[in-house]
């Protein structure tokens, strides 16, 4: 088990700054998951964890050692690659057991650890095959496998699920999961699917432009993003952002209609006629029949999603979008009344974009 | 799929197909096309027909009948005389000295050539450092240098190294030449396998050597006899660094086949000028027969952009 | 905290570098070097030995008053203009024919291929022998009856005529390979949209699909005409230059001046001027390519 802890890191070709001044501290045992659009630098952080990139500036520590400029296979760590990175003219047996004969381990020993490692994977049949024989799902299994046997502190994943169509990314999301609760291990794992990240990290790393934008637990991302970026990154459907502007005392003003943010856990700016930008996730809105008295809104658009509905609505000239129950009955054109809960939603400086 | 749908498609008696009816086969198009590329064949195929109808007949039947006809008494004593016994000069121990020159030349080249090259390709896409792209680019604009440029200045470096006249001189000057297609053959092989792979080795811990001799070079096995085929064919219809960089006595067949067939002393004994034409050809012919796309794969790689 | 244990820059990777250094040093001593070299020396009044006794531009005028660097030059023009023009429409048709999904393609285009396979030292004697005016062609024909003469190797007008059909026989199916490979990169979906909106299949050929191949035939120009330039062995072993000088061409010229008349001096002049015509083909397209790539 090993902590892992990223000073300052800077990687930069030419001017052109992939990642900027980094900071990120992985406790022991942890599951971080690396968390961005494409471009946003988490694969080159992992590569520079793994030793696999030139570090511009900056320090990487892997269980308390300063690992900087040592080789990725004196780091102890362990890497499943997205497209597995299988050798192909090597049977499963002989890329797992690659790494450990580089290491010069002895022979009795290789072939245990591999026997313990197919076993807790339950590839033992697939031992003998080339990887051109596996199917994606197996394939990925035997990367995992590769990293096991080497016995190390740290596993990093880089996008190990994004080959594999969703029936079987959902299959060994868990079972990656389960791996870690078993093993202990530190883990990274990079993904752009904010699913996996959130079914799988005990804490999240957003990314953007090399920068980490926020650095939280799941929940604490999905309710409270650090910023609009996060907040449009997370949740699917996204969040519906209003234009408001401040109307004195803990309220809002989104056109006519006054919100009362009552609740709220962050601070709503006392002045009068600051410009803010709200962000309400469409579960957190409540629809009803119009009564008159609360604030009505149009129905634009119904997406009906299975297990249920998104609303797409008009309120004061601006979009928003409602989870429903796919039997609300409702259609284009219709006014229903809108309740937003203050507890759940989070207020934006529309300068800085930063939540409030 | 609804059911009407389905049995019209079932029924014979459904909707029928309006317009003619396309036809198939024998239409006159295809007998133009087909007898284009036949007439087209035909004469490729003329010239090898001749040499080997030629070889196969006797001065006085070649005196009298025509290149295209038949032999109407085979025989393979040019065949025997061509290999054995034709003379270049003062030299009459025919091709059979060429042969053994060109395949001691031939294989150590081959070798050396695509060894260095296929580690400069290796090297080229997985350990790039600065400026071992502007080499590169070099490499292959060095290509289309015309080779009589280099010439002279290459004779000077090989008698520099003691080298001049030797084989090694010249598998050494195979070598270079090899070195910008080769290169670029590898380079943009090794491209396509993916940087995973290698970053995966070196997590293993797998170094610079260990990464291509174990990983990359054994599935990389077609790339290698792709290679194999254009050093082949390339090194042995090799004339002009044959003639330059080596001895009259270590010429390679090429040069020797040249000196038989254009020596101006003697009769012109037809049958075995065409018998020795073969005999050199045969061993790029064979590798281009029994390779068959996988030499249009290497003549295509120079032109596939990297 | 300060940067310990940074290893220091030049020996990083030093197996790979070590491992480029055969190419490195090819690039730099024989590409570089070599050419630099043979470019200072052709200003020199070498003779035998090549040394730095400048001599101006003394070898360049010689080069361009010699009758035979003058037919050296006349000769390359006429059979690398007539090469191109009938390799590239030859080799168009036949990879346009070949893509017809006919049957047999494998067998045709290993037979237009395989000359390719043979040295032009095998080419050209084999054409020696079919062009030979007392048994080839000439003789066939005119037992048959037809007055006519097909003598071009003995006729200094024409020889290089006779030359060209032997390098054509030889090298177009290299460019029709690499058209078939250009057709064949070609998005299937393009045939398709054609033919929907009803284009005759010749036309789409010439309007869409030719204009579709631009690389391909900017790298087959590219690597034709280099080869074009160094037209050496056919000449030797089919007219060795001959008759007289009607068949010289300038890589001749160089060899027989550097190696057998020991006049280093024209030799390096001669091969310079035809540094200078590749470069006029080459730096066009390179900055085409690599200026394109900027953008």
């Amino acid at each position: 088990m090993a902590a892992i802890e990223i000073r300052d890191l800077t990687l930069a070709y030419g001017d052109l700054k992939v990642l900027d001044r980094l900071n990120l501290d992985v406790r022991e045992g942890e599951f971080v998951v690396l968390l961005g659009p494409s471009g946003c630098g988490k694969s080159t952080l992992l590569d520079c964890i793994a030793g696999l990139a030139d570090v511009t500036e900056g320090q990487v520590h892997i269980g308390g050692r300063n690992v900087t400029w040592e080789e990725p296979s004196a780091r102890g760590i362990g890497m499943v690659f997205q497209s597995y990175a299988l050798y192909p003219q090597m049977t499963v047996r002989g890329n797992m057991a690659f790494g450990l004969r580089n290491a010069g381990m002895a022979k009795s020993e290789i072939a245990e650890r591999i026997d313990r490692a197919a076993m807790t994977l339950q590839i033992e049949p697939l031992l003998d095959r080339k990887p051109a024989a596996l199917s994606g799902g197996q394939r990925q299994r035997v990367a995992i496998g590769r990293a096991l046997v080497r016995d190390v502190d740290v596993f990093l994943f880089d996008e190990p699920l994004s080959n594999l169509d969703a029936k079987l990314r959902a299959e060994l999301r868990v079972e990656i999961k389960r791996l870690h609760e078993r093993l202990g291990n530190t883990m990274i794992y990079v993904t752009h699917d904010q699913i996996e990240a959130l079914t799988l990290a005990d804490r999240i790393a957003l990314l953007r432009g090399g920068i980490v934008q926020q650095y939280a637990d799941p929940r604490t991302i999905y309710m409270k993003p650090a910023n609009l970026f996060v907040a449009g990154f997370i949740g699917s459907p996204a969040m519906s952002m209003l234009e408001v502007v401040t109307a004195g005392g803990g309220t809002l003003r989104l056109g006519e209609t006054v919100i009362d943010m009552e609740g709220y856990d962050g601070s709503v700016p006392a002045e009068a006629g600051r410009r803010l930008i709200l962000g309400v996730r469409p579960e957190h809105v409540a629809i009803g029949p119009e009564t008159g008295s609360d604030r009505s809104a149009r129905v634009d658009l119904d997406e009906p999603m299975g297990s249920d509905s998104l609303l797409w609505l008009t309120l004061e000239g601006q979009t928003l979008s409602a989870r429903a129950d796919p039997d609300h009955g409702l259609t284009e054109g219709d006014q229903v009344s809108v309740r937003l809960d203050p507890a759940r939603a989070s207020l934006f400086d529309a300068e800085t974009e930063i939540r409030l | 799929m609804s059911d009407s749908a389905r049995s019209a498609a079932a029924d014979p008696s459904g909707p029928v197909p309006t317009g003619p009816r396309p036809r198939r086969r024998v239409s006159r198009g295809n007998v133009m096309l087909y007898g284009t590329l036949i007439v087209i064949a035909v004469y490729y195929l003329l010239p090898l027909y001749v040499m080997v109808v030629t070889s196969l007949k006797g001065m006085p039947e070649i005196r009298v009948g025509n290149i295209f006809a038949p032999p109407v008494e085979v025989t393979f004593e040019p065949w025997v005389k061509a290999w054995g016994e034709a003379c270049t000069g003062l030299n009459c121990d025919g091709l059979s000295r060429g042969f053994w020159n060109s395949v001691s030349i031939l294989v150590p080249s081959v070798v050396l050539s695509i060894a260095v090259s296929s580690i400069s390709g290796y090297a080229l896409t997985a350990w790039r450092f600065r400026g071992s792209e502007t080499f590169f680019t070099i490499l292959i604009f060095g290509a289309f240098i015309p080779y009589q440029v280099m010439l002279y200045p290459l004779v000077i470096l090989l008698r520099e190294l003691g080298l001049y006249g030797s084989l090694w001189g010249l598998v050494l000057v195979h070598t270079i030449f090899g070195m910008p297609i080769l290169t670029l053959l590898f380079r943009n092989y090794f491209a396509t396998v993916p940087k995973e792979l290698i970053k995966a080795a070196r997590v293993d811990g797998a170094e610079f050597w260990t990464i291509f001799l174990k990983i990359l070079a054994p599935m990389s096995l077609p790339i290698f006899v792709v290679a194999v085929i254009l050093q082949v064919t390339g090194i042995w219809n090799d004339f002009l660094f044959g003639v330059v960089f080596t001895r009259p006595e270590t010429y390679p067949m090429t040069v020797q086949l040249n000196n038989i067939v254009n020596s101006v002393q003697g009769v012109k004994e037809y049958n075995v000028n065409m018998a020795a034409t073969i005999l050199t050809g045969l061993v790029p012919l064979t590798v281009y027969f029994v390779s068959g796309k996988l030499f249009v794969r290497g003549i295509a790689a120079g032109a596939v952009k990297g | 905290m300060d940067e310990t244990g940074r290893p220091r820059r030049p020996l990083r990777n030093l197996s790979a570098k070590l491992a480029m250094l055969p190419m490195i040093l090819t690039a730099l001593v024989v590409f570089v070097g070599g050419t630099l070299w043979t470019v200072v020396h052709s200003f020199t009044d070498s003779k035998l030995l090549p040394r730095l006794d400048w001599a101006g531009l003394e070898q360049y005028d010689r080069l361009w008053s010699s009758d035979r660097w003058l037919v050296s030059i006349e000769n390359l023009v006429i059979y690398g203009v007539l090469s191109l023009v009938f390799s590239f429409l030859i080799g168009f048709v036949l990879a346009a024919l070949l893509d017809q999904k006919i049957r047999f393609e494998d067998t045709f285009r290993t037979i237009f291929l395989y000359p390719f396979a043979l040295s032009f030292i095998v080419t050209g004697l084999v054409w020696q022998w079919l062009l030979n005016p007392d048994f080839g062609i000439q003789s066939v024909l005119r037992d048959w009856g037809w007055d006519v003469t097909v003598d071009p190797l003995y006729d200094p007008g024409i020889v290089i005529y006779g030359v060209l059909v032997a390098g054509l026989w030889q090298g177009t199916g290299f460019v029709m390979c690499l058209m078939l490979a250009g057709l064949r990169g070609i998005d299937e979906d393009i045939w398709k949209a054609a033919r929907v909106d009803g284009i005759p299949k010749w036309k789409t050929y010439l309007f869409v699909v030719l204009p579709m191949m631009r690389p391909v035939m900017v790298t087959a120009l590219v690597i034709v005409t280099a080869g074009i330039v160094k037209l050496y062995d056919l000449i030797v072993a089919q007219t060795g230059g001959g008759p007289g000088i009607a068949s010289e061409v300038p890589a001749k010229y160089v060899y027989d001046f550097m190696f057998r008349a020991q006049n280093l001096g024209q030799g390096f002049a001669a091969s310079t001027m035809m540094l200078v015509t590749v470069a006029i083909i080459l730096i066009p397209w390179a900055y085409l390519e690599f200026g394109g790539k900027r953008r």
